[in-house]
């Protein structure tokens, strides 16, 4: 058996480190290793890394150099601003509103908050996944003293109208989350345009290293330290900087934001020819999340009448890398929340398929797949109880 | 996640189809946990002659399905009910422990078929004798 070729279509779950990016780390693990925080020579350059990266993000960001904080990935950016905002802001108020197709990343922190006398609002969302600004005035009160929406959902690749909802927000003086972890480098991002007061991102999802992340704070917002301990980051962030991995997202996300429009037509136009091909070869298949306000790499479709690992098991077999639901839930019996928020029925939850293309994506890995998934979806649907020969009508599968 | 029987049995599945004017039909499972399966029965003078299935889910299910019916195939009816989801998961050299209730489901699904059998005889149904094994499973099951 030879090797296969590998075919990732799974971006969102997470890409690999590019050249360049790894170019710029190496040098820190053992040549210029000092402690940051340590007085002599060494540690300066370490110290000085960290600013250039520092500087990049917030070019990158719309924003000052010392609104951001390094983290350890995006979950922890959420927890700290859900969490910081929270309890920071407890005597003022306890009520947080979020929206029901945010990552687990925020969902959790805010049930973990409702145990502790905080009152959660999960906005509903349309049927592709769009928050409704509306919606968000109608649920805020005089005790609301958090907003959190994610920019671009990782599932559908449905993207919010974060500056419309930030500007409600902040005419009701509500500090304004959003978790932009799917949405870097696709999206150009202006923190002060955009009304957004705090923001969460994580490195391996735009050509960087797993293992560091940022929170955007803007200056003048009031937020507890989710880490207490040495000074680190302004005393707000307490743990030895991870200088390695933030040079290298400096480096990262200098390169994804260099050329947003031209990246994101090669990868549309991969997408789009991906998906017309697969709805013009396989009858019953639906795409989820809205056609147009989406992240551009993302695909996240329904096949009725099958299930969704057991069409991952097929194309892992010929190589190729997707996901269902989200990466996330691949432990759990549960179909996606996501998917379900959107109004999807259960069994169609459950036979979603999501593709997420890169910069490792050419036209060949295009057709590999339309040649592939075809015959995928029939063997499964021959298996099933649900398929009757084509519900639907239309042209039989053959 | 899989052991190499289950990935045999997922991509070389035994027995998949329908059985015309099957004598006991077995339908369990629902789309709420993502399983779906329908049980066929054929049964000539006590025994399973032949045992075919339709399976919606995923790589256990449809495993635990084709594992199931191979297990069941030339068995007395007394034989066929005494198949545990256990002996089905053992059979396939384990699964695992959140993917155990598929190897329920298959069980549930033959007794529901053999039933389906007696009750066309007119035949007293038989009773699940013992609550199925989740073992360590942790997630909670609705069947």
């Amino acid at each position: 058996m030879g090797e296969k070729r590998i075919i990732y279509m799974d971006h969102s779950a997470t890409t690999y480190v590019k050249q360049e990016v790894l170019d710029a780390m190496i040098p820190y693990y053992a040549e210029h290793f000092g402690n940051p925080s340590s007085i002599y020579s060494i540690a300066r350059d370490s110290k000085r890394a960290i600013d250039t990266a520092r500087a990049q993000v917030a070019t990158s960001l719309g924003a000052e150099p010392d609104e951001i904080y390094f983290t350890s990935c995006g979950s922890e950016s959420d927890n700290w601003a859900i969490k910081g905002i929270a309890y920071a802001n407890r005597k003022k108020g306890n009520h947080i509103i979020t929206s029901k197709i945010e990552h687990h990343a925020v969902i959790h922190p805010c049930e973990y908050l409702e145990k502790d006398g905080f009152v959660v609002t999960y906005l509903p969302v349309d049927k592709y996944g769009l928050v409704d600004p509306a919606e968000l005035e109608r649920a805020i009160t005089d005790k609301t003293i958090l907003v959190t929406i994610m920019y671009a959902n990782n599932e559908i690749g449905t993207i919010e109208p974060i500056a419309e909802l930030g500007a409600i927000a902040r005419k009701h003086k509500i500090p304004f989350h959003t978790d932009a972890v799917q949405a870097i480098g696709h999206i150009p991002i202006d923190v002060k345009a955009q009304n957004i007061d705090l923001l969460s991102l994580s490195a391996h999802k735009f050509y960087g290293p797993k293992g560091v992340g940022v929170l955007y704070i803007r200056n003048g917002v009031k937020i507890d330290n989710l880490i207490h301990g040495g000074g680190q980051e302004r005393r707000r962030r307490a743990g030895t900087e991870n200088i390695a991995g933030i040079v290298g997202l400096g480096k990262a996300i200098e390169l994804a934001t260099a050329d947003i429009e031209g990246h994101n037509k090669k990868i549309r136009a991969l997408r789009d020819r991906l998906l017309n091909g697969i709805l013009a070869k396989i009858p019953n298949a639906y795409l989820n999340g809205h056609p147009e306000k989406r992240l551009p790499g993302n695909l996240n479709i329904s096949f009725e009448f099958i299930e969704g690992e057991s069409m991952l098991l097929w194309l892992d077999d010929e190589g190729i890398c997707a996901s269902t639901g989200s990466a996330c839930t691949s432990g759990s019996l549960e179909p996606s929340h996501v998917l379900l928020a959107t109004g999807l029925p259960v069994e169609i939850s459950h036979g979603s398929l999501r593709l997420t293309l890169g910069d490792v994506n050419t036209d060949a890995d295009v057709d590999f797949v339309l040649e592939v998934l075809p015959k995928v979806v029939t063997r499964l649907r021959e298996m099933s109880p649900l398929y009757k020969g084509g519900k639907k009508g239309g042209c039989n599968v053959q | 996640m899989y052991s190499d029987k289950v990935m045999d049995h997922f991509k070389n599945p035994r027995n998949v189809g329908e059985i015309e004017n099957a004598d006991g039909v077995g339908e369990v499972g629902n789309p709420t946990c993502g399983d779906i399966m329908n049980i066929y029965l054929k049964i000539e003078n006590n025994v399973v002659t032949d045992a075919k299935f339709k399976t919606f889910g995923c790589g256990a299910a449809i495993a635990s399905s084709s594992m199931a019916t191979e297990l069941v195939r030339g068995k007395t009816l007394e034989e066929a009910w005494a198949l545990s989801n256990k002996a089905v998961a053992e059979a396939l050299e384990g699964l695992p422990p959140i993917k155990m209730h598929c190897s329920v489901l298959a069980e549930e699904g033959i007794h529901k078929a053999i039933n389906d059998y007696r009750k066309k005889q007119g035949l007293p149904l038989w009773e699940e004798k013992h609550p199925h094994s989740h073992d360590d499973e942790g997630e909670t099951c609705q069947h």
